[in-house]
């Protein structure tokens, strides 16, 4: 089979042409990319609006309150009056608030969660009511106690001392910020790459490309680096979100979150990519991009820190990149580290995201 | 030349040999290997067995410069819809060392008062010129085709015709698929009817019209409609051969002035009466049908 053999040499035709360099390609497919991600406004809905809404709802739920105040109920009996004034007259009045109430009240209301502890006085002393499954309620136990107790001439054996610290920095929102930055470079990496990839190809379009001269390197380089302009936006808007709203302080250096940031953000791209290495439909591929968040969302420390789960599984979960990612970015952007003292970190990501490309070169379909 | 999607042999023992400057097409029923065939001469499936040579140059090896002088538009891509027109070709023309101008191509497919609208927003003619602009921007000394008009209004039809002779006047070489009879006829220079896989005729349309024994067509319906078996019309005089089908006969002559007669006075000497006679040139479609036994849109 063979098709007319001309000479190469470019002649002359009636059509007016140009000359492109050798990046015009990359830099239109780049164009192109941010484009369509602009035109499309679920993208700046879950790429953007969406965590700063996460932030603000988690950030005025879990505010700090200005005093943590224990409310507790006194079931109303002839020595009820003797409790509260004992109360009232502690060292811990400011932060014990007690009300005396009709025995049946004083438990609707604990059961309720209105009252943390309900106390009833008789002859021979006091006897607590309380919940051991509610740390509130097992800590205003202690409080009441200890306040009572005092009130009532106890002498302490050792003289012991406190500062009260909360500090910026150390509150949940400070804790939150970091883990939601995390998440949404994961969600939109998983998302941005897989998902687009995978429309192109069920478009046919990743087809059409290979069929013209476009380097599939260009390609691939472009996906990229959008994902990097993206993340830019990204950092900025929410890091500077918790700073405006919420007074955040980021004590470590811009260029190391930054840096951190740009390898999550490439990282989940990599894993991306694999995902969508060979998926034909955007169903299958949306599975199983959520099948490979999901255990990161849950285990990765995002909303509460990962030491809560039991200590053999800590070493995986560290190993996953969304953990190594929240991790360097907390202790970046909280206690000021250095990007050199984050390299286990740097380097779990790295190693998910090299492997991830290089199998998903491996095993891509274009058509 | 051959290939296999998955155990099925879609292609086999294909020998073409495609001249500068013309438009060649092939031509066959849907799934008869053309798009297997077209999509093996781009260098985008590897036949399993089997040489193919574009511009003298084969694809291993030559892929880039092969791909900067060929024009592909592929049978069914959905160009990213948020990106307009006028992007979509930047796009493309990025990709090659000397594109043509984007400007020149929206003229020269009328798709320049569209040039600021969405991909989205466009017409299936519309969306069609301009995957086929896709393919010009390049500046191509070769354009694919696949199934360039199918599914088009007939309006639109014309339009892409026009396209593609306005190509092959800058001494443009086209390779087209296409199952519409009519397309073949009058837009190619010469043709492949493909069937099955394999190559059963190869010609310019007029000498495949010409090669057939009897290349004029007679066809008639009885008004009681049962006109009798079809031996009793073949031994009209000229009758090369006869179908029938829900009581339309279509008989096959080379010279309708002595038939016609003849046939008349079979129907009169039958008391019965013609519902319908029409005479025409023979086309494509019954080299086909001569060819194969069935029509070329039929499965």
């Amino acid at each position: 089979m063979a098709l007319p053999e001309v000479q190469i040499e470019p002649e002359k035709s009636e059509v007016a042409t140009t000359t492109n360099g050798r990046w015009a390609g990359y830099r239109a497919l780049l164009g192109a990319r941010m484009k369509e991600l602009w035109r499309e406004p679920e993208v700046i809905f879950w790429v953007f609006a969406f965590p700063l809404l996460l932030a603000l709802g988690l950030g005025i739920a879990f505010r700090n309150k200005p005093a943590e105040t224990t409310t507790v109920a006194i079931v109303n009996n002839a020595h009820a009056q003797q409790v509260a004034d004992l109360l009232q007259g502690s060292r811990a009045k400011g932060v014990i608030h007690a009300d005396v109430l009709d025995e049946k009240v004083a438990f609707d209301g604990f059961r309720l969660g209105q009252y943390e502890l309900v106390i009833t006085a008789d002859d021979n002393g006091m006897h607590y009511r309380y919940d051991p499954a509610r740390p509130e309620s097992v800590l205003a136990r202690t409080q009441v106690d200890d306040a009572l107790q005092n009130a009532a001439g106890r002498t302490n054996p050792v003289k012991t001392e406190a500062t009260p610290s909360s500090e910026p920095g150390a509150r949940y929102i400070d804790f939150l910020i970091p883990g939601l930055l995390g998440m949404n470079l994961m969600n939109s990496g998983m998302w941005g790459i897989g998902f687009a990839v995978v429309d192109m190809r069920q478009r046919k379009l990743l087809k059409r490309f290979i069929a013209s001269p476009m380097r599939r390197t260009d390609f691939l380089l472009a996906l990229g680096s959008s994902r990097l302009v993206l993340m830019l936006i990204e950092v900025a808007l929410l890091l500077g979100f918790g700073v405006l709203i919420f007074h955040m302080k980021v004590e470590g250096s811009q260029l190391a979150i930054l840096l951190v940031a740009a390898l999550g953000a490439v990282s989940f791209g990599g894993v991306g990519l694999l995902t969508a290495s060979r998926a034909q439909k955007i169903e299958s591929v949306s599975g199983l991009i959520n099948l490979v968040m999901m255990p990161m969302w849950i285990f990765s420390g995002v909303f509460f820190s990962y030491e809560r789960f039991p200590q053999i599984m800590q070493p995986l979960i560290r190993a996953l990149p969304l953990t190594a990612l929240n991790d360097a970015l907390r202790a970046i952007i909280l206690q000021g580290a250095s990007m050199g003292s984050q390299w286990p970190q740097i380097a779990v990501m790295a190693a998910w995201g090299g492997l991830s490309f290089v199998l998903a070169l491996k095993w891509f379909r274009w058509s | 030349m051959k290939t296999y999607e998955g155990k099925v042999e879609a292609v086999r023992g294909l020998d073409l040999a495609i001249e500068a400057g013309e438009c060649f097409g092939l031509l066959g029923p849907n799934g008869a290997g053309k798009t297997t065939t077209i999509e093996i001469l781009e260098g985008l499936l590897l036949p399993t067995a089997g040489d193919v040579e574009v511009l003298g140059m084969t694809w291993k090896g030559h892929e880039r410069e092969l791909r900067e002088r060929l024009g592909i538009s592929l049978q069914e891509t959905r160009l990213s819809e948020k990106l307009t027109v006028r992007e979509t070709l930047h796009l493309f023309g990025s990709f090659y060392q000397h594109p043509a101008s984007v400007l020149g191509i929206l003229d020269e497919l009328s798709l320049r008062e569209k040039a600021d609208a969405r991909v989205g927003t466009l017409s299936g003619g519309q969306k069609q010129r301009l995957a086929v602009a896709t393919a010009l921007v390049g500046n191509p000394r070769i354009l694919f085709l696949d199934e360039p008009t199918t599914g088009l209004d007939p309006q639109s039809r014309r339009q892409l015709w026009d396209i593609v002779r306005q190509f092959q006047r800058r001494r443009g070489t086209v390779l087209l698929t296409t199952h519409y009879m009519d397309e073949a006829e009058r837009l190619c220079d010469r043709i492949a009817i493909i069937d099955h896989g394999k190559i059963i005729a190869e010609g310019t349309p007029a000498k495949l019209i010409a090669g057939l024994s009897g290349h004029h067509v007679v066809e008639f319906a009885l008004q009681s409609s049962n006109g009798g078996g079809d031996e009793l019309w073949a031994r009209l005089p000229g009758v090369q051969s006869v179908r029938s089908e829900d009581g339309l006969y279509c008989l096959r002559v080379d010279e309708p002035h002595h038939t016609i007669p003849a046939l008349l006075s079979v129907v009169q000497a039958k008391g019965a009466q013609l519902a319908h006679l029409t005479t025409r040139q023979a086309s494509l479609e019954d080299v086909f049908v001569h060819l194969t036994g069935r029509h070329l849109r039929e499965n």
